[in-house]
């Protein structure tokens, strides 16, 4: 099973896991044996993790559908008392470098500025599918507590034998072992120097209650803070390894085309400019961005272009474009809707369509490679630095052993680093550089163009509610868009609930909440409109509906907090709630909208969202994660859409592409619901998918109009 | 072609050959090594590589070296005192205003340029004076809160 294959089984919408690379090179062998490392080198103890990256172990291989189970793979005690870990998470802006931190200090019962976290680097860490998925918190908290209170408790262990006393009399504070009997104590450094690093956990996990955390929990400031405060911080953009090159591709004209002539004559003959073909790739490096411009603008190329469906055609062609398919992944159905509809005092079809957006993050793709005879190193902003490394092993006929990838802390991604893109064509041009290092950073205009889509989609809804208001029948059929929280969370004896697969038109693949945002807006609008057939108020309407205890914890502190129902004070004014519940956590979001009457444009007065994802690993870190995701998801509801025509993206720069800037940004309150007796979920996602429908039904109570495609405003 | 150029950088001079029509980030980043400056879109679109140029908030992918030439520039790396930071700088820290903070350095100089000429700005103002600048990760109402902080922090700035 190749890594992430459990997710695309999950979430189909997750198209770039199941996608070839971008570039399949002429020197690519697929047939190759892949090697996995044979052992596992594992030290208790060594003086810091900055010296030990320096001098670069053999990397360590980890077989992909486990995690490794020795202490030592994921945490050193070193000699100075400070502890590393090592998670193959990436830091992306999602402050998961500080919420592990924090975790392991707790856990290991050390001061927490005595952490440090080595992420995201195939040579150090253990084994990682990827940051994706909100995914982060609850399976490596969980992993790196146990690990955490393993050593903790051989490190008590080790105390009890020296002193001869029982290591449950003992207690473990601040990087010590106490014996409260007499104030002795040992330190953890001291204690580790024994090996320790090749110890399992025993089987049973003492890992502290939420109730009992003390580090996490707290509203921590930003690991490493100041260094981004000062440009200090070195992205995968900023590195410049001695002897760097400045690394560039040659794109076709349309996306598809392939290449029918060439001749890099001219530009071959320029000093110092190394020119690389490829099957259909072309590119170059040079010692300046300046020069590799001037290499590319000599090579002559012709393409030849493919007819590609438009975005004025792309509803239609998603629609009657579905692949036939009988995987009962894709269907969920109980009871019968033909009865459900039958019961029904109101029926409801309505039909929505979202439209294909960008991430855009504000660090466009981006690697530097490095080639040592035949072993790679690239960094690169990527959530999946063990794909990518996959991906170079394979491309480039090399044992993985071989490659190493680092991920520097990046700038941002949303779900769409996933793919190898930037990695691969700057190693393959490396290839051709004698060892040189070639740093290859995407222009705006390629992250709109060769990067991929949230996924555009067509969602059909049937329903049917008893003269009570309650559901008696829900049909939902999704078409590309994705299955996250394709499910309801109402309560609805006859449902069925299908997604259909349809040929790709643009690249696309995973996006922050995937396909859950799409759901989201057409059943939480759906809703919206049902209860207004049903002469109801839509948070009545939706309680009525709701035995989902956590649900409507949620919704009920949303409408307290928010002062619904509210009365109206102005022309135009409108009022809206959505909820919902994916990957574990909870969101309600009430917004207050005023409507243009002339132009009928939205602004957007007020957002307050109540979210609950579990225990709170840091209040602070999650407080900016969720004002961000509903601040983003402004722009997917309001007016983001990737416009295209024939194989050309044709709004492929930010002066086109509208992102929410700070004239957009709405009063907000997030009200944070802190569960310890729940476990941490992940919260990157889930506070974005409400957003658009919240808006939505606003629109509604403003002016009566129901709008059904997203995004909202139609440039 | 090529030809030296004088560059005042962070009180520094230095010497650079570059071609006259190569946009000032280039040759802080690739040259300089002051890589705080970020490409966020060559555009001028995203504000990410904001730069101080005789004082006033500057886009420096939209500025040619031979335009700088002769007149101080304030990167990022500059504003730092003696290990001090300066008051805008603080006061993101103190708000935690980024989250993957790679359009922090163009946030921080862009209210530097703000509130050298309006020391007290209205929230209007300050989102006004903002627009321009892209921050995609959504962290904006704590870096209006950070500015509005700094504010009346800054020398010359006092009430």
């Amino acid at each position: 099973m190749k890594p992430g294959q459990e997710w695309i089984d999950l979430e189909p919408e997750r198209y770039e896991f199941r996608a070839l690379p971008m570039h399949q090179f002429a020197l690519a062998r697929r047939d190759f044996v892949k090697l996995f490392g044979a052992g596992l080198a594992v030290f208790a103890v060594v003086k810091n993790a900055a010296a030990m990256q320096e001098t670069a172990p053999a990397p360590r291989g980890f077989h992909p559908e486990e995690l490794p189970k020795e202490i030592g793979a994921w945490l050193h005690i070193g000699e100075d008392g400070k502890v590393t870990g090592f998670v193959g998470k990436a830091e992306i802006g999602q402050n998961v470098r500080t919420s592990l931190a924090q975790t392991l200090a707790d856990e290991l019962c050390v001061p927490f500025d005595s952490v440090q976290m080595v992420l995201g680097d195939t040579a150090l860490t253990p084994f990682d599918a990827g940051t994706f998925g909100s995914r982060s918190t609850p399976t490596m908290t969980p992993q790196l507590r146990k690990m955490a209170a393993a050593a903790r408790g051989l490190l008590k262990e080790k105390a009890a034998q020296q002193w001869n006393v029982s290591a449950e009399k003992l207690v473990a504070a601040n990087g010590k072992i106490t014996d409260p009997a007499n104030g002795r104590s040992l330190r953890y450094a001291e204690l580790a120097k024994e090996e320790l690093g090749h110890q399992t956990p025993p089987a049973k996990d003492p890992v502290k209650p939420a109730n009992e955390w003390t580090i996490a929990g707290q509203p921590l400031p930003k690991t490493d803070a100041r260094s981004f405060v000062t440009g200090g911080h070195r992205y995968t953009t900023d590195l410049c390894p001695e002897g760097m090159l400045y690394g560039k591709v040659l794109r076709p004209p349309s996306l598809g085309a392939t290449l029918v002539s060439y001749d890099d004559s001219a530009a071959k003959a320029m000093k110092d400019v190394v020119v690389v073909r490829d099957g259909d790739f072309i590119g170059a490096a040079a010692p300046t961005v300046a020069a590799v411009q001037a290499a590319l603008a000599k090579v002559h190329a012709q393409w030849k272009g493919v007819p590609q469906i438009s975005d004025k055609d792309i509803f239609s062609y998603l629609k009657n474009s579905a692949e036939p398919s009988k995987d009962e992944r894709f269907r969920k159905a109980k009871g019968s809707v033909t009865d459900g509809l039958a019961a029904a005092a109101h029926k409801l079809e309505t039909s929505y369509t979202v439209a294909y957006i960008a991430h855009a993050p504000l660090e466009p793709r981006a690697a530097v490679a490095q080639w040592n005879a035949n072993k790679l190193t690239v960094w690169m902003g990527t959530q999946r630095p063990f794909a990518v490394r996959d991906d170079l092993a394979d491309i480039f006929h090399v044992p993985e052993k071989d490659v190493r990838v680092i991920v520097p802390d990046t700038g941002s991604a949303y779900g769409g680093k996933h793919t190898s893109d930037a990695g691969l064509e700057a190693a393959r041009i490396a290839r051709a550089t004698s060892g040189r290092p070639v740093k290859l950073v995407w222009t705006r205009e390629e992250e709109f163009t060769w990067a991929y889509f949230r996924p555009a989609g067509v969602i059909e809804i049937k329903s049917g509610i008893g003269a009570d208001g309650k559901l008696t029948a829900w049909e939902f059929h999704n078409y590309h868009s994705g299955m996250s929280a394709i499910e309801t969370p109402y309560d609805v004896a006859n449902q069925l609930i299908q997604y259909h697969q349809v040929p790709l038109v643009l690249r696309c693949g995973s996006y922050r909440g995937l396909a859950a945002t799409a759901n989201h807006f057409a059943r939480e609008t759906h809703m919206d409109s049902l209860a207004y057939d049903a002469g109801m108020d839509p948070l009545q309407f939706r309680l009525a509906n709701l035995s989902d205890a956590r649900m409507r914890t949620v919704l009920e502190t949303g409408a307290k907090a928010f002062g619904w129902p509210r009365q109206k004070t102005d022309d135009g004014q409108g009022f809206g709630v959505a909820i919902g519940t994916e990957k574990g956590s909870y969101v309600a979001t009430f917004a207050e909208i005023q409507v243009d009457a002339k132009t009928k444009a939205i602004r957007v007065k007020k957002l307050v969202e109540v979210f609950e994802c579990g225990a709170i690993v840091n209040p602070d870190g999650l407080r900016n994660q969720v004002v961000g995701a509903m601040i983003q998801g402004l722009g997917g509801a309001l007016f983001e859409a990737i416009h295209f025509e024939n194989g050309h993206i044709t709004n492929a720069h930010f002066a086109s592409y509208r992102l929410p800037r700070f004239r957009d940004v709405p009063e907000i309150e997030a009200i944070l619901l802190d569960r310890k007796d729940i476990p941490s979920a992940g919260a990157g996602e889930t506070p974005i998918m409400a957003i658009a429908p919240a808006i939505c039904n606003a629109y509604y109570d403003a002016t009566k109009v129901r709008l059904n495609s997203l995004p909202l405003q139609q440039s | 072609m090529a030809g030296t150029l004088q560059l005042e950088i962070n009180g520094r001079k230095y010497s650079v050959n570059y071609p006259p029509d190569t946009p000032l980030l280039y040759v802080l980043r690739d040259e300089l090594s002051l890589t705080g400056s970020k490409y966020g879109c060559g555009e001028g679109m995203c504000g990410a590589c904001t730069v101080l140029l005789g004082g006033t908030a500057r886009r420096s992918c939209q500025i040619l070296v031979s335009a700088a030439v002769a007149r101080p520039i304030t990167t990022i790396e500059g504003l730092e005192k003696d290990g001090a930071l300066h008051p805008v700088q603080q006061a993101f820290l103190d708000a935690g205003a980024f989250q993957c903070a790679y359009c922090t350095s163009g946030m921080i100089m862009n209210s530097v340029s703000l509130l050298q000429t309006n020391p007290h700005p209205t929230r209007e103002q300050i989102v006004q004076a903002m627009q321009g600048n892209l921050c995609r990760c959504g962290t904006h109402p704590r870096i209006i809160e950070a500015i509005e902080k700094a504010a009346g922090k800054l020398p010359g700035g006092a009430k």
